[in-house]
């Protein structure tokens, strides 16, 4: 077969998918776009590609599926070797394979703390969101991106997670520039970025799909 | 310049096992740092300060954090007996695998049906059975996760081989059964038959009486609240 056929089951909100999105970019891949109905029906294809988590992103290469967004991004990166996303050298690769994994599993369920609860949970939650912030800017330092001169693997997946923030700070009552600045401006410079700004939903959308999700979850 | 690689781990620690296995495999030679994790020594603090757990690999002074992470950069710098496959997809199924193992498997078996009882664990072993029945459908026409021989993805979902009869002995119920997971308990025994698995093992007696101090205080915390 000659011609590659990508196709990438999406939902706009999700900042698993905009890492697909974002990284496919900087690799001038050319794919279908699939919005999936993610808190309504999900389509036959996304259950068929993803039976074990029925969730977005998977991306089908040639009708394969790869699914969860941290493989995806790693496939993205070996199937279409230029230009490389992950540092060269071995122990470059497994430091930004460590901070992928602590973005992975501090953030997201970090800032569902925060939209998820009230009172004093939230006060916890938005504390230990902080910290997670403040450990992410140590790590960052003076450089531009988090390996270095380059934008890459670490920056793909965590600015997405970014577009949730407004939605914190609305919720938690505090401002992510106040608290961590050096992490706002990496942020920004991110965003500079076409591959970045086409592919991440507005923050404000984000806020009201979020005030439903809170409504839903009977938090108010 | 000599090669340094310290590995810092515990005795028990299966995450730090898989590390072990990967150096054995390669044939790397490394030197051990046991650790008591009521009482962590200076060094793991300064190379692991995010997490400051076990496994961390120190290569030349270098640490580096997460048994998986840990994995890849070992196949990467000692490029013989690879544990991933070279092609993409194949590594990116890989890479999926481990990753469900660790989130979805080790935590139905382990926070779920090990350290709960009554209906908790009810509903937990409902999940751990649907877990451990995709591990059986990846198995079928394999010996290992990796094919023909042990790889990334066997050591990921390593601990299973040895844990399983810990688990079930302690908390006095079965979780795999041969006849409704044939293909897993062959893998079972396979993988902890294997050579350099039977030999790095951590003694059973030990092992047994932690985890029954481990579910006892969990169960009596849970009861107290």
């Amino acid at each position: 077969m000659s011609k590659e056929e990508v196709v990438l089951l999406d939902f706009w909100a999700s900042p698993f998918c905009g890492r697909v999105k974002i990284a496919l970019a900087e690799k001038g891949v050319e794919y279908e776009h699939r919005e999936e109905d993610v808190l309504g029906s999900k389509s036959e294809l996304l259950l068929n590609s993803n039976p074990i988590h029925k969730k977005v992103p998977v991306l089908l290469h040639n009708g394969k599926p790869v699914c969860e967004s941290t493989v995806i991004v790693n496939y993205i990166d070996e199937a279409w070797p230029s230009p490389p996303l992950l540092p060269t050298c071995p122990y470059e690769r497994a430091r930004a394979r460590f901070w992928g994994d602590f973005i992975d599993k501090k953030i997201f369920e970090g800032g569902a703390k925060i939209w998820g609860s009230k009172g004093e949970a939230l006060e916890v939650g938005k504390k230990d969101f902080i910290e997670i912030l403040k450990q992410l800017e140590g790590t960052l330092g003076e450089k531009d991106f988090f390996c270095g001169d380059n934008f890459g693997f670490v920056d793909i997946l965590l600015i997405p997670l970014t577009t949730w923030f407004y939605a914190y700070e609305k919720f938690g009552g505090f401002k992510v520039e106040d608290e961590c600045p050096k992490f706002s401006v990496w942020v920004k410079r991110c965003m500079q970025r076409e591959s970045v700004a086409k592919a991440l939903p507005e923050p404000e959308k984000v806020y009201e799909a979020v005030v439903m999700l809170r409504k839903m979850n009977g938090i108010e | 310049m000599a090669e340094e690689l310290k590995l810092f781990r515990t005795w028990s620690s299966v995450f730090a096992l898989r590390i072990v296995w990967a150096l054995k495999i390669k044939g790397v030679e490394y030197e051990t740092i046991f650790e008591d994790l009521s009482n962590k020594s200076p060094s793991l603090l300064q190379y692991n300060p995010v997490h400051k757990k076990v496994p961390v690999l120190v290569h030349n002074g270098k640490p580096i954090a997460e048994s998986l992470v840990i994995l890849e950069y070992i196949d990467e710098t000692w490029r013989e007996t690879p544990l991933l496959p070279e092609d993409p997809y194949e590594r990116a199924m890989a890479r999926f695998w481990a990753k469900f193992g660790d989130d979805k498997v080790l935590t139905s078996i382990f926070w779920g049906v090990f350290l709960k009882e009554g209906k908790e664990q009810e509903e937990a072993m409902v999940e751990a059975m649907e877990h451990l029945q995709f591990l059986e459908d990846e198995l079928k026409g394999k010996t290992f996760f990796g094919g023909e021989r042990i790889g990334f993805v066997d050591l990921a979902l390593g601990w299973l081989a040895n844990m399983i009869s810990i688990f079930e002995e302690v908390a006095g119920l079965k979780m795999v059964d041969e006849d409704k997971f044939p293909l897993l308990a062959a893998w079972m025994q396979e993988f902890a038959d294997s050579p350099i698995i039977k030999d790095n093992w951590p003694p059973r007696d030990k092992l047994i009486a932690k985890f029954q101090a481990l579910r006892d205080a969990k169960l009596a915390a849970a009861a107290s609240k």
